[in-house]
C-alpha cells in the first residue's frame, strides 16, 4: 500500500521531541526499496546528532540510515543562503553573480532581513526536492519529511504566499511562492503536530491548529509523544492518586511499600492529567497517535521503534 | 544530594555547586540572564530567581519573553503592554520589590524609532512595509529587542534607583548562537555596505566595479524585483539616521553583558539535546568572555525508594497473574522511573565530565505545572538547595 502523502511537515513546541518524531516518520515511510528525504531548516544539526553521523550542513543530501524494512533515509540540512545561490544558478545561471552577491552582503541581506524571503527559500528547497525527477523513477524521493520550525512560528513559516504578498506583487519570487503554496495545499501534503500531554504544549498545539486553518494546508495527525500508558481504569487511577492505597508487595518492607504507594500516587495523578489533556486534543477532531515514553533515551533503535508505531497510522491514511 | 551529584562525586568528579543565593545576595550583581534552548523552563527559572531575589531584599524587575498564560497572570503581566508592573502578594519583609513585564517586540522597536528620529521621519519609517515586516517577523528581532529593552531598563534603573537587579529571560533561540549574534547581525545588516549601496548606488568603491556592479544589480532585480528594491530604498533612506545608533547600542549592550555586574545562567534539562545545546551556550559564553555563573538543570527526576528497575520488574512478574493489579502497575512505573533516572544521570555525568568546571544546581521534577507564586517560591527554594 502506498502512503497518500509525499510531503510530511512536522512541527511541535520546543522540547516535545519534534525532530525525533520527524526521524521516526521518515523511517516509517522508508519501507522496502523506498527512498525518503528528511530535511531540517533551523541549522541545529538535529538530524546528524540523532543518527550519530557527521553534520549535514553544507554537504548536500546524504544517506543517513537504512531501515530494517529495507528502505533508505537521506538527510539534508537546508541553509537559506545556499538555497539562494543554488536558486540563482538553476534559474538564471548566475552562479558567478551569486558569489559576488555573497561577498557583497546581499545574500545575507536577502536571506535574513528581506521579510518572508528566507522562508520562501527554505520551503522552496523542499519544493524542489519533492518535485525533483530522476531517470527511471517518477521522483527522486518517494517521500520528503520536513522537520519544520516550532508551533509558535509554523503558520507564518508555511504562509509563504502571505509573507511575500505585501512586497512582491509580480515577478519570479511571487510565482515561486505561488507554486510552493500550491504544493503545500495539495492533497499529497500533510502537516503533523508533535505534543507532550502537558498544559503548555497542548495549548500551543490548539493555537497552531487554529492559526494554520486559514492557510488551507491539510493537518495530518497530532502525535502525543512520551506518553506513559496505563492499563488501569479511571477509578483505579483516582484511588491510587488519592494516596489512600495500601500496597502489599511481598518481599518489600512496610516502609518500602509506603514509599512505593506515595510514588505511585504522583505517577497516577500525572496519568490522570495526561488523560485530561488527551481529551482536550480529542476535541480537535484530528487523528491522534500515542508514542510511549522511552526511559532509555533516544538512539537509532528507539527511532525505529517509533517508526513501527507510526506505520499503522500511515497505513490507515493510505486506506 | 541528588543521585547525579552523588554518582558524579563517586566517579571522582565533584560538580561545583551553583549558589543562587550568593549571586542574588551580591549587590554588585545587577543583571542575571537566563539562556538555554526551548522548552527547558527558562521562563520559570527567571521568574523563580527574580521572586527569590525580591524576597531576599533586592529591588527586582523581571523581563519575560513568552510566559505560559497562567504564570503570566500570577505575575500580573497577562497584558502585553511593555510596561513593568508590580507583582503583588510577595513577601516584602526584607525590603525588596518585584516588577514584571512581558516583552512586546514591535512596540520596543517603534519606541527606538520614535526616540531617535524626527516625528516626520518616524512616521515614514513606521508606515514602511519593510519596517513593519522587520519589526514583527524578522527572526532576530526578538533577540535584538530583548537586549534593547534590557539596555533601557538598565538605564532607568541607574537613573531612578527603582531597581537594583534585572532578571532577563531570553527568547527561545533557534540555536545557541542566535542570542549573542542577532543584535550584532541586525546592526551589521542595517549598517552594512549593501544597504549603503542601495542608498547611494553611485557613491563609494562599488561604483568602480563596472561589470560586477551591473551583474549584481541585474541579479537583484531578477530575484527581488524592482519594486522591492525601491521599497527597500525608501526604508533605508528613512532609516539612515538610525544606523549609527543601532551599532552603538548593540556594542554598549554587549559591553554591559560582559561586565562584572552581569551574569549568565544556562538552563537545561537532563536530556541529550538540551544538554548538548547547553554545552554550546557554555562554550560560546566562555569564548566571548561573558560572565557565566553556571547551569540550572530543571526537571531532574528523583526517587526515595532504592529498589532497582530489575528487581521491581521481577517483583511485578511474580504478581502478574494475581489480583494485585495496583501493585504490578506501581512496580512497573517505579522501574520506568528508575531507568529514566539512570538515563538522566548518565547524561549529566557525561556533561560534567566534558565541562568539569561548570557549576550546577538541580531542580527536581515537580508533579504539577508552576502556575502561581507559591510554586515559584518552591522552585526558588529547590534552586538554592544544595542537597
Amino acid at each position: 500500500m502506498t502512503p497518500r502523502h509525499t510531503l510530511h511537515i512536522v512541527s511541535g513546541k520546543g522540547g516535545t521531541g519534534k525532530t525525533t518524531i520527524a526521524a521516526g516518520l521518515a523511517c516509517a515511510l522508508a519501507t522496502s526499496g523506498r527512498r525518503v528525504l528528511l530535511c531540517e531548516v533551523e541549522g541545529r544539526n538535529g538530524i546528524s546528532e540523532l543518527f550519530d553521523v557527521p553534520p549535514l550542513t553544507g554537504r548536500g543530501e546524504r544517506r543517513i540510515s537504512r531501515t530494517p524494512a529495507g528502505g533508505t533515509v537521506y538527510g539534508l540540512a537546508i541553509d537559506a543562503q545556499e538555497a539562494l545561490v543554488e536558486y540563482l544558478d538553476t534559474f538564471y545561471h548566475l552562479s558567478v553573480a551569486g558569489k559576488a552577491l555573497d561577498r557583497f552582503g546581499a545574500v545575507d541581506f536577502a536571506t535574513s532581513i528581506a521579510p518572508g524571503l528566507r522562508d520562501v527559500l527554505l520551503t522552496g528547497k523542499v519544493y524542489e526536492a519533492v518535485r525533483r525527477k530522476i531517470k527511471s523513477r517518477p521522483n527522486a524521493y518517494d517521500a520528503v519529511v520536513l522537520d519544520a520550525p516550532p508551533t509558535g512560528r509554523i503558520a507564518q513559516f508555511l504562509n509563504v504566499n502571505l509573507a511575500v504578498a505585501g512586497l512582491a506583487k509580480v515577478g519570479p519570487i511571487r510565482s515561486q511562492a505561488d507554486s510552493i503554496m500550491r504544493l503545500l495545499r495539495s492533497a499529497t501534503t500533510a502537516l503533523h503536530f508533535v505534543t507532550l500531554l502537558e498544559d503548555m504544549p497542548v495549548t500551543e498545539t490548539e493555537e497552531a491548529v487554529a492559526a494554520v486553518r486559514p492557510t488551507r494546508i491539510r493537518i495530518g495527525m497530532v502525535i502525543e509523544n512520551m506518553v506513559t500508558p496505563s492499563p488501569l481504569d479511571n477509578d483505579q487511577l483516582q484511588t491510587a492518586a488519592s494516596g489512600s492505597v495500601i500496597l502489599k508487595v511481598p518481599g518489600l518492607t512496610i516502609k518500602q511499600n509506603q514509599a512505593l504507594a506515595s510514588e505511585f500516587a504522583i505517577e497516577a495523578a500525572r496519568t490522570l492529567q495526561e488523560q485530561q489533556r488527551h481529551d482536550r486534543l480529542t476535541a480537535l477532531s484530528l487523528p491522534l497517535v500515542q508514542i510511549p515514553f522511552d526511559p532509555g533515551g533516544i538512539d537509532e533503535g528507539a527511532i525505529f521503534a517509533i517508526a513501527e508505531q507510526l506505520t499503522d497510522q500511515i497505513a490507515l491514511e493510505a486506506a | 544530594m541528588t543521585s547525579a551529584l552523588k554518582s558524579a562525586a563517586r566517579a571522582g568528579l565533584p560538580v561545583p555547586f551553583l549558589d543562587i543565593d550568593k549571586i542574588i545576595g551580591d549587590r554588585e550583581t545587577k543583571i542575571i540572564i537566563c539562556c538555554g534552548s526551548g522548552g527547558v523552563g527558562k521562563t520559570t527559572t527567571s521568574a523563580a530567581v527574580a521572586l527569590r531575589a525580591a524576597e531576599a531584599g533586592r529591588k527586582v524587575v523581571v523581563l519575560t519573553i513568552d510566559p505560559a498564560r497562567r504564570l503570566a497572570q500570577s505575575l500580573g503581566v497577562g497584558e502585553l503592554d511593555n510596561t513593568p508592573r508590580p507583582v503583588s502578594m510577595i513577601d516584602t519583609a526584607a525590603g525588596g520589590s518585584l516588577d514584571a513585564m512581558m516583552l512586546d517586540m514591535k512596540n520596543t522597536f517603534d519606541d527606538v524609532v520614535l526616540a531617535h528620529s524626527t516625528p516626520e521621519k518616524a512616521a515614514a519609517i513606521l508606515q514602511n512595509q519593510f519596517y513593519v515586516a522587520l519589526s514583527s517577523e524578522f527572526s532576530g528581532t526578538q533577540e535584538y529587542m530583548a537586549m534593547e529593552k534590557l539596555g533601557q531598563l538598565h538605564t532607568e534603573a541607574e537613573a531612578s534607583g527603582r531597581w537594583d537587579l534585572i532578571v532577563v529571560d531570553t527568547p527561545p533561540a533557534r540555536s545557541a548562537l542566535d542570542f549573542l549574534d542577532a543584535p550584532e547581525h541586525l546592526s551589521a545588516l542595517l549598517d552594512g555596505r549593501f544597504l549603503r549601496f542601495l542608498l547611494h548606488p553611485t557613491r563609494g568603491p562599488l561604483r568602480l566595479m563596472g561589470a560586477g556592479f551591473s551583474m549584481i544589480s541585474a541579479a537583484m532585480n531578477k530575484i527581488l524585483g524592482a519594486q522591492i528594491i525601491s521599497d527597500v530604498q525608501t526604508f533605508v533612506r528613512a532609516f539612515e539616521a538610525l544606523f549609527g545608533g543601532f551599532r552603538q547600542r548593540a556594542t554598549s549592550t554587549f559591553q554591559l553583558l560582559s561586565s562584572r555586574h552581569s551574569t549568565f545562567l544556562v538552563v537545561a534539562t537532563p536530556q541529550h539535546d538540551a544538554l548538548r545545546e547547553a554545552e554550546y551556550f557554555v562554550d560560546r559564553l566562555t569564548e566571548e568572555g561573558m560572565p557565566l555563573s553556571g547551569m540550572v538543570i530543571n526537571r531532574v527526576h528523583t526517587c526515595a525508594l532504592a529498589i532497582s528497575p530489575e528487581r521491581a520488574l521481577s517483583l511485578a512478574e511474580d504478581l502478574a497473574d494475581t489480583s494485585a493489579v495496583l501493585e504490578v502497575e506501581a512496580l512497573r512505573r517505579h522501574a520506568n522511573l528508575m531507568r529514566m533516572i539512570e538515563t538522566e544521570t548518565r547524561m549529566m555525568e557525561r556533561f560534567a565530565a566534558a565541562r568539569p568546571t561548570v557549576a550546577q544546581t538541580q531542580v527536581q521534577s515537580l508533579p504539577t505545572d508552576v502556575t502561581d507564586l507559591a510554586a515559584l517560591r518552591r522552585v526558588g527554594a529547590l534552586l538554592s538547595d544544595k542537597d
